[in-house]
């Protein structure tokens, strides 16, 4: 992990090249380095980077529901050249959550932006095929929202079909 | 936000709702005759799709133009469980996970909440935890040797994998009282000091099992039909696999030695003595190989572990995270407070964000908890290696044959369990 005087020098890095106001702030905590990026320039702070930190290894949504902007969306990138982890952040609101893909810059980001986009909705511009992953096609709503109910959910099994009278015309 | 009201579709066209246009389309640099193209499912429910993973298969005669990996049949929601679960409790969800790496799940979770606590592992938790991992890499890989012979033919294999794992399932059973989903792995370390006795099983089983490998590599290697149909499958370049954040053995076997155990060491890796197997061509007979290579090197490390076991105890100190021992409880009132407030609450963990990364036998993998101080995780995501290999699968399978795609899927290790949690 970069400490936190690297930490800057890259937000430093990325200010000069992306924009001043790209970066809304840097986090150091139980050694990890978090960027935390403007929702619009996501691609354009990841291109910068991409020269030095060539892998993108997982893409997490999550909702931090109190707070706002409520849906968070985090990059965590790989050097496998320092050996080194950095997280990218960023934050936007729970109304029509749209972010620009990244999987021009790292293809590996197809299938994690799915799963973003059917558990917390945030739609990604550009994203070659944007569609729900894990959960049924024709489902509504996101699931791993924190205001989502837990349970409640209607199971269709062979002794409760009559119950659920033409479920299959919905 | 959903595009389009998907209620206002009829549902037996919904169902036929996976975009075919692009599949229709002939592949860019392929001479096609007369448009033959013809769309198949295989699976979800097939027997050589290892769980319930659907491929949207494009033919043109036996040759495969093109796949679609469909998942999602066996999403469970662990995920969202585990925000309804006080911290400890989620450790047996996680491990539900890729069902046959129970204690990689166990490890990437502990591992994450540690960090966000800082709380120290004693150094023999951390020998205990590595014996166990690389025994569970060995059961994975047995499962994956079995159901992958048994995938290109070779039925008797499926005996075979699996009674060599039922060594390593006892060798779990004397240390966690569970074979499968032993939730062995505590928040701080492990839940027991392993029992008298496990040693000398476990030593036995090192002894044991290099030459039952012997046999199978024997048996595979020298089998005209097996190497035929791995040699030369399967191949994709490794740039495109590392662009595709492909990890683990599918990723060594292309030639690219990165393995977190080496390269980022945690738990203890750096005092172990082994060798990261590589590849060189990238098909699936190098797939093969580098698996049944990591299982020597897996078996050196237990061996390793075992010699070198420190003392001391096998799990933290601070009452604040584990549970207190079982005889403290009478005596002490401290204790029994303590033990109290765990069963009942569990414990609070400060503010903050998260994500540990280990190499399980498919790849990196990696969880990231984020905590708002209370005793539930406000999210837990698990970044699965099978659900981002699957990605390099259409690559693998595209312009061979019908059987090379069986070949590579059971190459590519798929857990399901895994992929759609």
């Amino acid at each position: 992990m970069p400490d936190s005087t690297g930490l800057e020098l890259i937000a430093q890095d990325v200010r000069e090249k992306v924009g001043e106001a790209s970066i809304t702030g840097t986090h150091y905590h139980h050694e990890q380095a978090t960027l935390e990026v403007e929702p619009g320039a996501v691609h354009n702070v990841l291109s910068a980077l991409k020269p030095d930190w060539e892998w993108l290894a997982s893409l997490h949504g999550c909702d931090y529901l109190p707070e706002e902007p409520r849906l968070g969306v985090h990059y965590q990138l790989l050097t496998r050249v320092r050996l080194d982890r950095l997280n990218v952040k960023t934050r936007i609101g729970a109304e029509e959550p749209k972010l620009p893909t990244v999987t021009d810059l790292y293809p590996t980001a197809e299938f994690h932006e799915r799963e973003v986009y059917d558990m917390f909705g945030v739609v990604f511009d550009g994203h070659p095929d944007m569609r729900r992953i894990l959960m049924p096609e024709d489902y509504t709503g996101f699931p791993q929202r924190r205001d989502f109910p837990m349970g409640g959910e209607e199971v269709l099994f062979t002794f409760n079909e009559h119950e659920l009278p033409r479920w299959y015309d919905k | 936000m959903t595009p389009g009201d998907p209620l206002a579709v009829p549902y037996r066209e919904r169902e036929a709702s996976p975009d075919l246009n692009r599949l229709d389309t002939p592949v860019a640099g392929t001479e096609v005759e007369g448009d033959e193209f013809f769309t198949i499912n295989m699976g979800p429910h097939h027997p050589a799709t290892h769980g319930v993973l659907r491929l949207l298969v494009t033919l043109e005669g036996e040759m495969v133009r093109d796949v679609k990996p469909i998942v999602g049949y066996v999403h469970t929601g662990i995920e969202k469980s585990c925000e309804d679960q006080a911290y400890w409790k989620v450790i047996p969800f996680v491990e539900r996970m890729d069902y046959l790496a129970y204690y990689f799940n166990m490890m990437a979770y502990c591992m994450t909440v540690e960090k966000l606590l800082d709380e120290p592992v004693p150094p023999k938790a951390q020998y205990l935890r590595v014996a166990h991992l690389e025994l569970n890499r060995i059961a994975s890989h047995l499962f994956w040797l079995a159901t992958a012979a048994l995938d290109v033919g070779a039925v008797t294999f499926l005996w075979w994998g699996c009674r060599d794992r039922d060594y390593v399932l006892d060798l779990f059973e004397m240390s966690s009282g569970q074979r499968l989903h032993t939730r062995y792995f505590q928040v701080g370390g492990v839940a027991e000091d392993i029992p008298p006795g496990w040693v000398e099983k476990a030593r036995e089983f090192i002894e044991y099992f290099p030459g039952r490998l012997d046999q199978y590599e024997a048996l595979l290697d020298r089998n005209e039909i097996f190497v035929q149909r791995m040699r030369g499958t399967g191949v994709v370049p490794v740039e495109r696999l590392q662009e595709l954040g492909v990890t683990g053995p599918l990723l060594r076997a292309a030639g690219d030695p990165w393995d977190l155990r080496k390269a980022m060491p945690y738990s203890s890796y750096d005092h172990f003595d082994f060798k990261i197997p590589v590849g060189t061509v990238g098909d699936n007979y190098d797939r093969y190989r580098v698996r049944i290579q990591e299982m020597r090197e897996s078996l050196k490390i237990v061996e390793q572990c075992l010699d070198g076991m420190p003392e001391g105890p096998w799990i933290t100190d601070n009452r604040k995270v584990a549970l207190p021992p079982r005889d403290e409880l009478a005596t002490s009132m401290e204790a029994l407070i303590h033990h109290f407030k765990l069963v009942t609450e569990g414990f609070r963990v400060p503010p903050g964000e998260a994500y540990v990364p280990i190499e399980s036998p498919r790849g990196e993998l990696g969880c990231f908890v984020v905590s708002d101080g209370s005793s539930k995780p406000a999210r837990v995501h698990v970044r699965d290696p099978s659900f981002v290999n699957l990605q390099a699968f259409p690559d693998m399978a595209r312009d061979g044959l019908v059987a090379d795609l069986i070949a590579s899927v059971a190459m590519l290790d798929p857990i399901l369990g895994g992929i759609d949690r």
